[in-house]
């Protein structure tokens, strides 16, 4: 049920990668979807796992701190610390993974995102702007997709290349 | 050292020989001729972009020729698409969630 395209641009030498995806509702609702812990439980772990939350205290300064619960019930924390955040507009964060009491763990490398929302004609466009401390911290990321599993054989390579 | 795609466009100066290759094959004074560094600079990139195989080498007569290998830079594209898939398939979950608030609404 994709019927929105979702837009991928890297960045290689800026260590950044560019993610946008419209959606079909209203920029509050998307924004609330973005922000609201419970909603986020619903939908932000890819296949085959689920979002579980802890605690979320969505302000500057806060942070929300989450499992992704595998199909074998293996946890992996993430903590994702908010920096700026300018309502129904945009945000920053610190994504970075931890233990189950937030206590980061520095073998897999943190990411700083940049989320913007802004509306359009049919409803809402959403880019998220991930920035990497090292070109290997982001390789590193890449990797881990390999190793999780997410394997998308059917990926459209030509299109990717002319981007 | 390390030695691949990544290492490899990293740098501006390979990415800049590596744009004049797309389009035509040239021997290393030529390449060599669109940069002030000099020539042993130059020839380091070369060797660097040959290492991680972005670039092949073709003896033509007394000439050797480096040619753009397309196939191996579609390797970051690879690197990309687990990336791709699982940002696509968090966003299609969001597609419902956000139909089902719909409906949910008086």
């Amino acid at each position: 049920m994709s019927n929105k395209q979702t837009t991928i641009s890297k960045d290689v030498a800026n260590k950044k990668i560019i993610v946008v995806r419209e959606f079909d509702a209203p920029l509050e609702e998307v924004w609330k979807a973005w922000t609201d812990s419970s909603i986020l439980d619903t939908w932000w772990a890819p296949k085959p796992w689920s979002a579980k939350t802890k605690t979320m205290d969505f302000r500057e300064g806060g942070r929300w701190l989450y499992s992704m619960v595998g199909p074998d019930g293996a946890e992996s924390w993430c903590r994702v610390d908010f920096k700026g955040i300018v309502p129904n507009k945009s945000f920053m964060a610190e994504d970075s993974f931890c233990d189950e009491n937030g206590n980061i763990t520095n073998e897999i490398p943190g990411m700083h995102w940049q989320n913007e929302f802004s509306g359009t004609d049919t409803g809402t466009k959403v880019e998220v702007e991930i920035t990497f401390d090292s070109e290997a911290d982001m390789e590193k990321i890449m990797e881990m997709g390999f190793e999780v599993g997410f394997t998308a054989a059917h990926g459209n390579l030509d299109e990717l290349l002319k981007g | 050292m390390r030695r691949d795609v990544f290492q490899a466009i990293a740098d501006p100066t390979r990415r800049a020989i590596l744009s004049l290759l797309v389009l035509q094959a040239m021997t290393p004074n030529a390449i060599a001729e669109h940069f002030s560094s000099s020539r042993q600079a130059v020839s380091k990139h070369i060797k660097m972009l040959t290492e991680c195989e972005l670039v092949k080498q073709k003896q033509s007569g007394r000439e050797i020729y480096y040619h753009f290998n397309p196939q191996k830079m579609k390797e970051v594209d690879k690197w990309l698409e687990p990336f791709r898939a699982k940002w696509e398939d968090r966003f299609n979950q969001l597609d419902h969630v956000l139909k089902n608030i719909k409906t949910k609404k008086p």
